[in-house]
């Protein structure tokens, strides 16, 4: 299962401070979120990736103590839920 | 209806239309010096009506409606017409203004700059802003702040300014000179009593103002201060705000500019006296 961020004509995102609004045009629909969501949609803008291919580079380039896949595919999940990402079968 | 008062507050017109005759006497006395819609044309209509005949005279009670309503809207008894006349006012507002973003504020200005206060009922906002009044600021309002969306200008909407019980007394002696409405006792909310703007608020109703400060003042505790992060100012002026969620994007976008551009404080206060201290010394 591949993911990737949803179109970026359909969002604008702002950061704030701590956390980060994410405005989705889609659903009208205003997201307030922490770190890693901006990083996660930043990665899977440049385009899809399974959960170990999105873990992998979010470890490599902001030195995750805890990498924990099973906790990131349910943030994926979420991210689904709320149209900021996609589900895609294929690269 | 057969009782009928034009008005506009700020940029907002309106057309109040009643079964009876004293709502309307009130207003008309109360807003005596206020012009009448742009060209004449109301942006909102306010209706309080009888919901049968016989309720005109028989204990009458006065339901409001208008071009928006909140279908569980309780009727008030007739003595308190011109609660009902400005709670219609408010509802309109509140549900149906397209042109602005509406933040659940008081604000006053001063230097061409303007300070918002939010905060749920009961933290002081019409106290805070009738006494900034009674110090030389201009009253913008003591209800709604409209940010204009394209620019971001705070629009002014000095409407009556409603006090509420301990309030009553504070701001009559602060300004002794100021023409108040009748003393309203039993209403859902206790005693309330109407302050007419100072006729500065009302000359400069049409000026708008750079806001500079955003306020969550918090009545009842010790003096506290502290800055709010964007982030929280945000999210606690979405949840202050009535048409965030139908002005879509372009309420986003405002909302963003404002945290962004203007610092937010948290203040609490025991009395009036610290808190406008305290304005005072961050304005």
């Amino acid at each position: 299962m591949f993911y990737r961020a949803a179109d970026p004509a359909t969002l604008r995102i702002v950061p704030l401070d701590a956390l980060t609004l994410v405005y989705h045009r889609a659903s009208g629909i205003t997201h307030i979120v922490d770190a890693p969501v901006p990083e996660i949609l930043d990665i899977l803008g440049e385009g899809p990736r399974d959960v170990a291919g999105l873990l992998a580079v979010l470890s490599d380039r902001f030195d995750l103590a805890d990498p924990d896949s099973a906790a990131l595919a349910v943030r994926l999940d979420e991210l689904v839920a709320a149209g900021l990402v996609e589900r895609t079968c294929a690269i | 209806m057969r009782h009928l008062k034009l008005l506009r507050i700020g940029p907002l017109g309106f057309r109040i239309g009643s079964h009876w005759r004293g709502p309307i006497a009130a207003l008309d006395d109360l807003y005596r010096d206020y012009p009448a819609p742009l060209d004449g044309i109301a942006d909102f209509n306010v209706h309080l009506f009888a919901a049968r005949p016989w309720r005109r005279v028989l204990r009458p009670s006065v339901h409001i409606a208008g071009d928006f309503v909140i279908p569980d809207a309780a009727p008030l008894p007739l003595a308190q017409g011109l609660l009902a006349a400005e709670m219609g006012m408010n509802l309109q507002v509140a549900l149906g203004l397209r042109r602005y973003l509406l933040l659940h504020a008081a604000m006053v200005e001063r230097g061409g700059r303007a300070v918002l206060m939010t905060g749920i009922s009961g933290a002081g906002k019409s106290t805070l802003a009738a006494l900034l009044m009674a110090r030389g600021w201009r009253l913008m309002g003591d209800e709604f702040a409209l940010i204009d969306c394209a620019t971001g200008l705070a629009y002014a909407f000095p409407r009556l300014v409603s006090l509420k019980n301990e309030a009553i007394d504070v701001v009559a002696q602060a300004l002794p000179q100021a023409r108040f409405g009748p003393l309203l006792e039993g209403t859902p909310k206790g005693a309330i009593r109407h302050l007419v703007p100072d006729a500065r608020a009302i000359a400069a109703m049409e000026q708008p103002a750079e806001p500079s400060l955003i306020l969550f003042p918090r009545f009842g505790f010790e003096p506290a201060e502290r800055p709010v992060l964007p982030s929280e100012a945000f999210v606690r002026l979405t949840q202050a705000s009535t048409n965030y969620v139908t002005l879509a994007e372009r309420g986003f976008e405002a909302l963003t500019r404002l945290v962004q551009a203007v610092p937010s404080r948290a203040i609490d206060y025991p009395d009036a006296a610290t808190a406008l201290a305290m304005v005072e010394a961050l304005a």
